[in-house]
């Protein structure tokens, strides 16, 4: 019945935010995209044999490489005189993109091919059971970052892989999240009008490793942009040039609606920390909405 | 045209020949002349490809890799840790039948570090898919490249091919080299056109997963190509090839000397080269020797070697690699295909030699046939020097 | 010979995800929609469609039930009913 460039039938989670997230970005791409895919629960649950919910070429090969095999298929398509004409797409979750295809992902944006590269964070390592990740937040409860008398969860907070991504001197970096479809799938059009590679991270919410109910996927998501935990922003060439202006909530609002934060609700020490951090996204990137 | 030329150039200058869209590679030694030769001729604008300078090994594979899935003739070059490095992604080129070809500059394993050859880095690798083809001399490296391509992308075959280059001997050595033109390499040669592209006007997915309810055909697919098809294929495309350019192989194999020997030895690669010298002079002197040379290891002609060597009393097969704690791979192989046969060798003796680039003398070789006398050898080490294995940690 | 390489595109069609709900599933009320087409934006199995206002449906062989739907929609019209209810 459909005629999604997705298709369903894909065998993700009831709710997943990254399902929702993949479909809005190869919508605001269109047919003409090639797509390279990291190993990980967006491969898995698109692509078992012998069913794709892909109606683009799309191609998976490894856990770590999605930004290397696309910089061969950019290449190949240089060389065949069909770049203009068609969008390059490297994707994968958080762990694919910011631990183990971090090499390949800086190899890419390095060398200047002309790929969009998608990095759905999910915040773990989902597809293996919810492991924690370079982008897992701080004092989540994981199943390798567990909770324990000796431990609050995962000992750091996340890798700011926009920021190096930025390093890079790039022509477009951003965040962006399914709780505002209308936003990423704008971002990604613009990111496929410049030239050169460009990186955007969507936060997409998991409600099995962040155990919350799966309706609510949308309203974490907004959680976290309004609590400034998980800021959105935009930059061209190196520049900041937008943000998402918040009225920031406690960091409560957000933890209080996923169990991996359940342990947190009653140590005030602890939220405290994770209030600083909002309070430093919200300080450094200056996401506070003028009072009118 | 017949040229004085460095083994690397003359691969570099195959290469560019064979007009690959997408080359990709990472510096690593003995492997780079290759590919600076092959960078120079885009900047010199003689070779229209897209040279992708990557931060890995690893990379560089993947790179070809999405190239070749693109429908693009592609190719690239390693050694040693950087083969091993790109391993994973090997494993994922065969397993997706994309028709790759790699020059291996082969080169010993770490530790110790050693940039010298031995055989022990592709010898690894030996179970990915791919086809192995070794060559004995820079001529066979420029043939068997050619090679390579033409049966890699043959339609009934669609895997990747790794030419085998001795690290430093073949690379590094200097040799008259009869070189192709690009019109002879056009006949022999046709342009890639691939079975399957990623294409938005026919769009597909490469790489899903199998469950075990599909998985395993994957797998017995790949074998029954490997032993039906590829072996089949490389006599036929080498007598095309001497067709075109007038220099006969087998292409699986190469007898040297073997008949009505009573001692043959069995090897791979340039070392090759130097038992032939010893062949000759031995048989000059009346010696009855002779050697088989394996130019396809994979996949592994068991057919043609039990056929050449059932008759031949004794064997040496010399191994310039190792499977720690067994038996040397090549001396397994050999052992293992004559295993239940009525005709065989009375001795198949292994021996380990030229290791992290130790050279293989003509004395190394009389050695060998010398140890032949006696019973049978397994992974016997030539030239060992035990005074070094004195030194104690305690 | 080649085995199971290649899949074409779109084929997860063939695989009827509704099976997998358990509990609820969406109604839509048709009442009040103001055919601003949040439900479809937001589905994460792309299996709601539509073109006018009270025009919407789901192919409730693909929807897994998980309420998104219902939690969009800014008229309330969408409501997540029991599986076995009439739709």
């Amino acid at each position: 019945m459909n005629k999604h460039l997705f298709a369903s039938g894909h065998t993700a989670c009831s709710g997943c935010g990254q399902s929702l997230a993949a479909r809005l970005v190869l919508e605001a791409s269109g047919p003409s995209t090639i797509i390279a895919n990291n190993t990980g629960c967006l491969e898995v649950f698109t692509t078992k044999y012998p069913e794709s919910a892909w109606e683009v070429p799309f191609i998976h090969s490894l856990f770590e490489n999605s930004a290397a095999v696309a910089s061969g298929v950019e290449a190949a398509l240089v060389y065949l005189k069909k770049k203009e004409d068609i969008h390059v797409i490297a994707q994968g979750g958080d762990g694919g993109t910011a631990d183990i295809g971090v090499q390949a992902l800086s190899g890419m944006l390095e060398r200047g091919h002309d790929i969009l590269y998608v990095c759905y964070d999910n915040e773990a390592y989902m597809n293996t059971g919810i492991q924690r990740s370079g982008l897992t937040p701080f004092n989540a409860n994981t199943t390798t970052s567990p909770v324990g008398s000796q431990s609050l969860g995962n000992i750091r907070p996340k890798k700011p892989l926009p920021e190096i991504a930025n390093a890079h001197a790039i022509a477009y970096v951003t965040t962006a999240t399914v709780a505002f479809p209308q936003d990423l799938q704008r971002k990604v059009k613009k990111a496929h009008s410049l030239k050169g590679p460009k990186y955007i991270q969507v936060h997409v919410p998991c409600p099995l490793g962040w155990r919350h109910e799966s309706s609510l996927t949308l309203e974490v998501a907004k959680a976290a942009v309004e609590t400034g935990l998980f800021p959105l922003i935009e930059y061209e060439n190196g520049k900041l040039i937008g943000v998402r202006k918040i009225a920031p909530k406690p960091v409560q609002e957000y933890l209080k609606l996923q169990g991996r934060f359940k342990h947190l609700l009653k140590n005030s020490e602890a939220l405290k920390q994770l209030q600083e951090i909002a309070d430093y996204n919200i300080q450094k990137y200056d996401l506070r909405a003028q009072a009118t | 045209m017949r040229q004085f030329l460095e083994g690397s150039r003359a691969i570099a200058e195959t290469i560019k020949l064979c007009k690959p869209g997408v080359i990709s590679a990472y510096p690593i030694t003995p492997q780079t002349h290759i590919v600076e030769e092959l960078a120079q001729m885009v900047a010199n604008g003689e070779l229209d490809s897209q040279f992708v300078n990557v931060e890995s090994e690893h990379s560089a594979a993947s790179v070809v890799l999405g190239a070749v899935a693109t429908g693009v003739r592609a190719f690239t070059a390693t050694s040693s840790q950087g083969l091993i490095y790109m391993s994973e992604v090997l494993f994922n080129i065969a397993g997706m039948r994309l028709p790759l070809v790699l020059t291996c500059a082969n080169r010993a394993m770490s530790a110790p570090i050693s940039i010298w050859n031995d055989h022990q880095d592709s010898i690894s690798l030996r179970d990915t898919g791919w086809m192995q083809f070794y060559a004995e001399n820079i001529q066979e490296a420029v043939d068997l490249h050619l090679i390579a391509y033409r049966v890699a992308e043959d339609k009934s075959v669609m895997l990747p091919a790794m030419v085998c280059i001795d690290g430093y001997i073949l690379t590094h050595g200097i040799e008259t080299v009869d070189m192709p033109s690009q019109q002879e390499v056009e006949e022999f040669l046709p342009k890639y056109k691939p079975l399957y592209k990623l294409d938005p006007r026919e769009p597909l997915t490469m790489g899903p997963l199998a469950d075990p309810d599909y998985y395993m055909e994957t797998r017995y697919a790949i074998q029954e190509t490997h032993k039906k098809e590829v072996l089949k294929l490389i006599p036929a495309i080498a007598a095309d090839f001497a067709k075109t350019f007038n220099r006969n192989y087998n292409g699986l194999i190469e007898l040297y000397h073997i008949k009505g020997a009573q001692k043959v030895i069995v090897a791979m690669g340039s070392v090759c080269g130097s038992i032939k010298q010893v062949v000759g002079e031995l048989r000059a002197k009346g010696k009855k020797v002779g050697l088989l040379k394996i130019s396809t290891y994979r996949p592994f002609p068991c057919k043609e070697i039990y056929e050449a060597l059932k008759n031949i009393p004794k064997v040496a097969v010399v191994d310039k690699a190792l499977s720690l704690g067994s038996l040397p791979p090549l001396a397994s192989e050999i052992r293992a295909l004559f295993f239940g046969k009525k005709q065989k060798p009375s001795v198949i003796s292994s021996f380990v030699a030229g290791l992290g680039g130790r050279d293989v003398t003509k004395e190394s070789i009389k050695e060998m046939l010398r140890q032949l006398n006696t019973k049978e050898k397994t992974g016997e080490f030539i030239d060992l020097k035990p005074e070094l294995l004195r030194e104690n940690y305690e | 010979m080649f085995g199971p390489l290649i899949v074409k595109p779109g084929t997860s069609r063939k695989n009827k995800t509704g099976s997998w709900r358990t509990e609820a599933k969406p109604k839509f009320l048709h009442q009040n929609c103001i055919g601003c087409k949040m439900c479809i934006l937001y589905c994460p199995e792309g299996c709601i469609e539509g073109e006018e206002k009270n025009t919407y449906k789901c192919d409730y062989s693909f929807c897994k039930g998980c309420g998104i739907c219902a939690i969009v929609c800014p008229k309330k019209d969408i409501v997540m009913i029991k599986e076995e209810e009439k739709e």
